[in-house]
């Protein structure tokens, strides 16, 4: 094992490193001997090629999600593409309707932008998926109103890593009017996407999930039919007055190269790492009482998500100092929640607690994978000796049947 | 979160780690806490008839203070008599500890803990001393 560089990093949904091959391309774009000119620098040839390379990592990025280069604009990341897509369509819209649709277990920049919104003076209804994670379709279309404007549905889920059938809603949203949002900031680079075909309205995208910086995004705006947003930031009228704001050359050639690479990569990448998934679910699988959370099938392949029953999930992390995984239990005094999307599945929140996210990524091998394995399973079985629950578990005690002090 | 020395080496090498037998009558049971809480702390006593505290063991299920907090209990109860053992504040196990402030309630749980077997223990004497015993309910027959 003496190749094996310690921590081990099993967290790529939080963040990815950026490749070395973007980060190249990136140092091109700042120094007095690079193309460091403001893209919008009409009158000299610095603007010009700064122009040139971030038209062309606008291609890249589009590319990679089958839309027209005209249909992408820069933001500062996901959380600001999916503020501009929620509030800037529910504002332009909003003669039509106040009423938005999304799912319980978007993301917080989904789900805090709803609720502004709500304090605006929309309203918006919050469906539960199923305990797969899976949204119900037919739930999704019975809410769906005359004065719904906006559904906003997340493409892969960042903690248990569902893929959701994003054609399907399209169909249906498209037939009558109403505009679909799709944050797809962990889906991006990881499944094939085709906006067009799945008939998406609004799509936000973020770098740094796939080897590209942090704090650059892009938000996809689809043209046929027209979607028309309300501008959250203004200033210089950059990206057609949609976000203004000089535009960061280097953040956006890194966004486009890693994009680029993602198109080119993803089918063998993809391959590979579901293999490494598939060794890892096998090898803690051997474990008794181990539950995956969300459906295995339609997943992505690097995430896996996994609930230890009977140890507590801050306290595994802390056994496992040499690798780099997150956990679904919030046990602090400012939130004794476990993680809510594990909760919306109808996870019991001993199973919350109990939960680990590996998230599997370019740079994972398989020893690494080996290696955590074997690390789990000691850590598991040591707190499981230390748990009165384990203990009472193994006693045939019910645990649903004790009165415990809820404090 | 970063963890002191004091909770590490406890998580590490926790002391006293077991069950006693809980239906002894000599063997107080404090089980507190919930699971859906995310900690269950269970901390026995076992107590002389002098009524100082002989042995102590624990489990606990929860983050790695609370796991520490039981520990350390259970090293400062061994010795003391039920009612020095009663005194035993959380602050004094967050401050031995050096818990930051979102830790306290791992710590109040352990003061409820011991709390919880120094009542079961007593509320067990207390019935013993009330039931009539065995040789008197033979000769009622
Ligand atoms: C699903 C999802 N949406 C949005 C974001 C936010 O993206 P960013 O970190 O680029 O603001 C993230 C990442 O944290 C995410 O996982
Ligand atoms: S037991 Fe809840 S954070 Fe320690």
């Amino acid at each position: 094992m003496s190749e094996l560089n310690l921590p081990i990093y099993l967290d790529y949904s939080a963040t990815t490193p950026v490749d070395p091959r973007v980060a190249d391309k990136m140092r091109q774009y700042l120094t007095p001997d690079g193309e460091f000119g403001n893209p919008a620098s009409r009158s000299h040839s610095f603007g010009w090629h700064a122009e040139e390379a971030v038209d062309e990592a606008r291609k890249q990025v589009a590319e990679l999600i089958g839309a027209d280069p005209r249909e992408v604009i820069w933001t500062s990341g996901g959380t600001e593409s999916d503020n501009l897509a929620i509030k800037g369509a529910a504002h332009f819209y909003q003669k039509k309707g106040k009423h938005i649709v999304t799912v319980k277990t978007e993301h917080k920049a989904v789900l805090d932008t709803c609720r502004q919104l709500e304090r605006e003076g929309f309203e918006v209804t919050y469906l539960a998926p199923q305990a797969n994670g899976l949204l119900d379709l037919k739930e999704l279309e019975a809410s769906l109103r005359d004065d719904t404007v906006v559904v906003s549905v997340m493409l892969v889920n960042n903690e248990i890593g569902v893929v959701q059938d994003i054609g399907a809603i399209g169909k249906m949203t498209r037939e009558r009017g109403i505009i679909l949002h799709v944050d797809a900031a962990q889906g991006a680079g990881k499944i094939p996407i085709d906006v067009h075909e799945m008939q998406v309205d609004l799509m936000t995208l973020s770098a740094h999930k796939i080897y590209g910086p942090k704090g650059i995004g892009a938000l996809y705006i689809c043209r046929k039919p027209r979607v028309r947003l309300e501008a959250q930031i203004h200033g210089g009228g950059h990206e057609r007055g949609l976000r203004s704001g000089t535009l960061p050359t280097h953040q956006i050639v890194g966004m486009g190269e890693a994009f680029r690479l993602a198109r080119e990569e993803l089918t063998e990448e993809s391959a590979r790492i579901r293999a490494l998934r598939d060794r890892l679910w096998n090898g803690l699988n051997q474990m008794e009482e181990v539950y995956l959370n969300g459906d295995l099938e339609q997943r992505v392949p690097g995430n896996l998500n996994v609930s230890f029953n009977f140890v507590e999930g801050e306290s595994l992390i802390m056994a496992l100092k040499d690798i780099a995984v997150s956990s679904g239990s919030a046990c602090t005094s400012a939130s004794l929640e476990p993680s809510y999307v594990l909760r919306a599945l109808g996870r019991n929140d001993e199973l919350a607690h109990s939960s680990l996210r590996f998230t599997i990524g370019r740079f994972t091998t398989e020893e690494e994978i080996d290696y955590t394995i074997s690390l789990i399973e000691q850590a598991v079985q040591r707190l499981r000796d230390l748990s009165p629950l384990w203990e009472m578990y193994q006693e045939g005690v019910d645990l649903d049947s004790v009165q415990w002090a809820v404090h | 979160m970063a963890y002191g020395k004091k909770v590490l080496d406890h998580y590490e090498h926790p002391r006293n780690v077991g069950s006693l037998d809980k239906d002894d009558a000599q063997v107080g049971t404090g089980m507190v806490g919930a699971p859906a809480c995310g900690d269950v702390m269970k901390l026995q006593i076992k107590v002389s008839n002098e009524g100082v505290i002989e042995d102590a063991k624990f489990k606990t299920y929860g983050c790695g203070s609370a796991i520490a907090s039981s520990s350390l209990l259970t090293e400062w109860v061994r010795g003391k008599t039920l009612a020095e053992a009663g005194e035993i504040r959380n602050t004094d196990i967050a401050e031995e500890l050096a818990l930051p402030p979102v830790k306290i309630h791992c710590s109040v749980l352990a003061e409820d803990a011991i709390r919880a077997a120094i009542e079961d223990y007593e509320g067990k004497q207390a019935r013993e001393a009330d039931a009539p015993d065995e040789a008197q309910l033979a000769e009622a027959v």
